[in-house]
């Protein structure tokens, strides 16, 4: 139980496509934050996918927070996801017909376990409280359009942190920004998930951030698929 | 509930191709209701040609036939009631009313009516208006005209015009009088019926018309017609003895019988006429005739109105079994109904073409939906990266579609009602066709949720190509 991420014999790929993933083992303590580097088309993404819970594992084991994903139905896999996982995109992260607010608390709107984890306070409050530790609390009543693509990854941070789920999953999500905002972004995304207790999964193709975690895994080093 | 405000601030987001949907939707259903609207106008302003009346009486034959020269002066009947027939129903004491007509002639294209001063205080159309006079007097005399309004529109007539009656009903009849002209004493206000377009005559006007040599008919009625007045009608035209020429028109110059000068007037005559005539038992020695010497003989239908409602069946059932002539009493209502049902398929392909262009506005709506999926796909694997399932995914849209449907098919109610009360008064002076504004009834609420159901139904197709590409799609960034 101490696993955030433990695949065995993972294989993947879309329809009947040549693999996209072969990963004979891949484990990741909780509380971890792991930089997952990998370049262009070595599956980062699907692999997202696959411990997220939107795509099934064509063969193996995934076990996420102690599920095993294979056996929940689809709509579960959902509900777990919803309950359990924040993730963050690379870029267009936000729902462009809701305001700042209401894309933070997408999530905690989507599933009661998250929103029985905001410890009382309004699904409102605590948002206003995550965009404020992220220094967009001054942004809340803004439609989307309007913001930076810095201020756009922050709001999808606040939305992936909201009700605390264990596992935090961000894909690229500082590549758009320049090196200082990339920092900035980090540090604070490390605080609030030591203050959430999240573990974070990071994934990248520029190795430059990668000093600042605590695990770094090179996926074309696991991942026997990519040639 | 979360995707119903998702769906909406969606809708809201695309206000411009949102309202560009809602907008053909609500015209297609407009005119949806709309027809449904004229619809029910039209079937009521078809049954309210005539009201009050609780049987129309004829000849045994057709009902829709009936009905069809009865009340709106189309076709022929193919016998006649007779006068004692008549008057032995029209003092039924279930009978409160009645409205005798005799038919059967036209001046110019127009149906003459030949009918009694119970039309005016009786006839009833358009739940209980009664015929009024925009002009003049009702016609109470012999040679007295009534014209309806369209009928003094159309040709043009005015008070204390002359004009001539034919027999027979086509534009131009078989035997036409000149010399038995009519002058016209009153004209009808405007009633949106039948009753526009005809020519009201006395009962006893219309059977001078029907002297088909201008001299009332040797009769087997106890008339006593003296021999010269015999001979009279064996000679040629121009030599009418004086008892059955009416005195104003060219012909009366070859006049030259012994007691009567010639005539200039009507009234005069009639005044002479009057005495004389009842004296005489019957029509000697007169240049003119009053009309008080004419005998009706017969009338072609008459429209009844009971005391008491209660008795319509079974008066109609003692008619209906009358043993002295053949005779038929229908109750206008049914006659009406059955009419109308006849007329069913005009309604029925109205209809159709309505539920088809609202087709058509709910396949826009489709389109648009559809289309706009490619550009939602973001969307769609950022809603599934928070904990959507691949079902609120389809929630989401086919709400959409709902949503679309429902807002067009309420603004489509209220273009039709906002239109009904800017232009039910024009129509009505314009047409004679009164929409009655109701609160939406059974069929706008089927209407209404049959769009809505269409809607939902629709809002499957984007939903099911929404659901397979969240699914192929997974998370994956793809712009």
């Amino acid at each position: 139980m101490s696993l955030a991420i433990d695949v065995r014999g993972l294989r993947f790929r879309y329809g009947g496509g040549p693999w996209v993933l072969d990963i004979p083992e891949l484990t990741l303590e909780r509380g971890s934050r792991a930089f997952l580097f990998g370049p262009s088309g070595s599956g980062k993404t699907t692999l997202l996918g696959v411990l997220a819970g939107v795509l099934e594992a064509t063969e193996g084991e995934v076990r996420v927070l102690g599920e095993d994903l294979a056996a929940l139905s689809g709509a579960r896999r959902d509900a777990f996801r919803a309950e359990h996982i924040g993730y963050v995109f690379q870029m267009f992260n936000l729902i462009p017909y809701l305001s700042v607010l209401d894309n933070i608390a997408l999530p905690a709107r989507m599933n009661a376990e998250r929103r029985a984890r905001l410890d009382g306070a309004g699904v409102k409050e605590t948002a206003a409280l995550l965009a404020d530790h992220l220094h967009i609390g001054d942004l809340l009543k803004k439609p989307v359009t309007e913001l930076s693509v810095g201020q756009q990854q922050r709001v999808a941070a606040c939305r992936a942190l909201i009700g605390a789920p264990e596992l935090i999953v961000a894909d690229e999500p500082t590549s758009s920004l320049d090196f200082d905002r990339r920092e900035t972004f980090l540090e604070l995304l490390f605080k609030e998930c030591e203050r959430a207790g999240s573990t974070l999964v990071f994934v990248s193709h520029d190795r430059t951030l990668e000093g600042m975690f605590s695990r770094n895994i090179s996926l074309p080093d696991v991942n026997k698929a990519v040639l | 509930m979360l995707v119903l405000d998702l769906a909406l601030k969606s809708l809201r987001n695309r206000a411009f191709s949102t309202s560009l949907t809602v907008g053909s939707i609500a015209l297609s259903f407009a005119l949806l209701i709309g027809v449904e609207n004229v619809r029910v106008g039209m079937r009521q302003s078809f049954s309210n040609t005539i009201s009050q009346t609780d049987l129309i009486v004829g000849t045994k034959g057709g009902t829709i036939q009936l009905l069809l020269y009865s009340v709106f002066g189309m076709g022929a009947p193919t016998e006649n009631v007779s006068w004692e027939a008549y008057r032995q129903w029209a003092e039924h004491p279930a009978v409160e009313w009645t409205i005798p007509y005799s038919l059967g002639d036209s001046h110019r294209g127009f149906r003459v009516v030949g009918t009694n001063e119970d039309f005016y205080r009786h006839y009833r159309y358009r739940g209980g208006q009664e015929i009024a006079l925009a002009e003049g007097r009702a016609n109470t005399d012999l040679f007295d005209v009534t014209l309806g309004a369209d009928v003094a529109a159309e040709l043009n007539y005015a008070m204390g015009d002359e004009i001539s009656v034919t027999h027979g009903l086509g534009e131009i009849g078989f035997v036409t009088h000149d010399h038995m002209p009519f002058t016209v004493v009153g004209i009808l206000d405007k009633t949106f019926t039948p009753v526009d377009r005809a020519i009201y005559v006395t009962l006893e006007g219309m059977e001078a018309i029907h002297w088909e040599d201008g001299a009332p008919p040797a009769s087997d009625d106890g008339h006593a017609h003296d021999e010269e007045a015999e001979a009279a009608h064996d000679e040629d035209d121009h030599a009418h003895d004086e008892e059955d020429e009416p005195a104003h028109d060219e012909d009366d110059h070859s006049h030259d019988e012994e007691d009567e000068p010639v005539h200039d007037e009507d009234d005069h005559a009639h005044d002479d006429e009057a005495e004389a005539a009842p004296a005489d038992d019957g029509h000697a020695h007169a240049g003119d005739i009053a009309i008080e010497d004419v005998e009706v003989r017969q009338v072609t239908s008459f429209f009844v109105g009971t005391t008491d409602r209660r008795d319509v069946l079974q008066l109609q059932r003692d008619i209906n079994d009358f043993e002295d002539e053949p005779m038929m009493a229908v109750l206008p209502g049914v006659a009406l109904n059955e009419m109308w049902q006849g007329l069913g398929y005009a309604e029925t392909g109205l209809r159709l073409v309505a539920i088809f262009v609202v087709l058509v506005g709910l396949l826009g709506m489709l389109v648009s939906l559809y289309t706009s999926l490619n550009e939602r796909r973001r969307e769609m694997a950022i809603l599934r990266a928070v904990g959507a399932g691949p079902n609120r995914i389809v929630a989401l849209l086919v709400l959409e579609s709902v949503c679309l449907a429902a807002a067009g098919a309420l603004a489509g109610l209220a273009v039709v009602y906002g239109l009904l009360a800017a232009g039910q008064s024009v129509v009505e002076a314009q047409v004679g066709l009164f929409i009655p504004i109701r609160p939406p009834g059974p069929i706008e609420l089927l209407l209404l949720g049959a769009v809505v159901t269409a809607g939902f139904l629709m809002g499957f197709v984007p939903a099911f190509k929404a659901y397979r590409t969240a699914l192929h799609d997974g998370l994956a960034v793809r712009v």
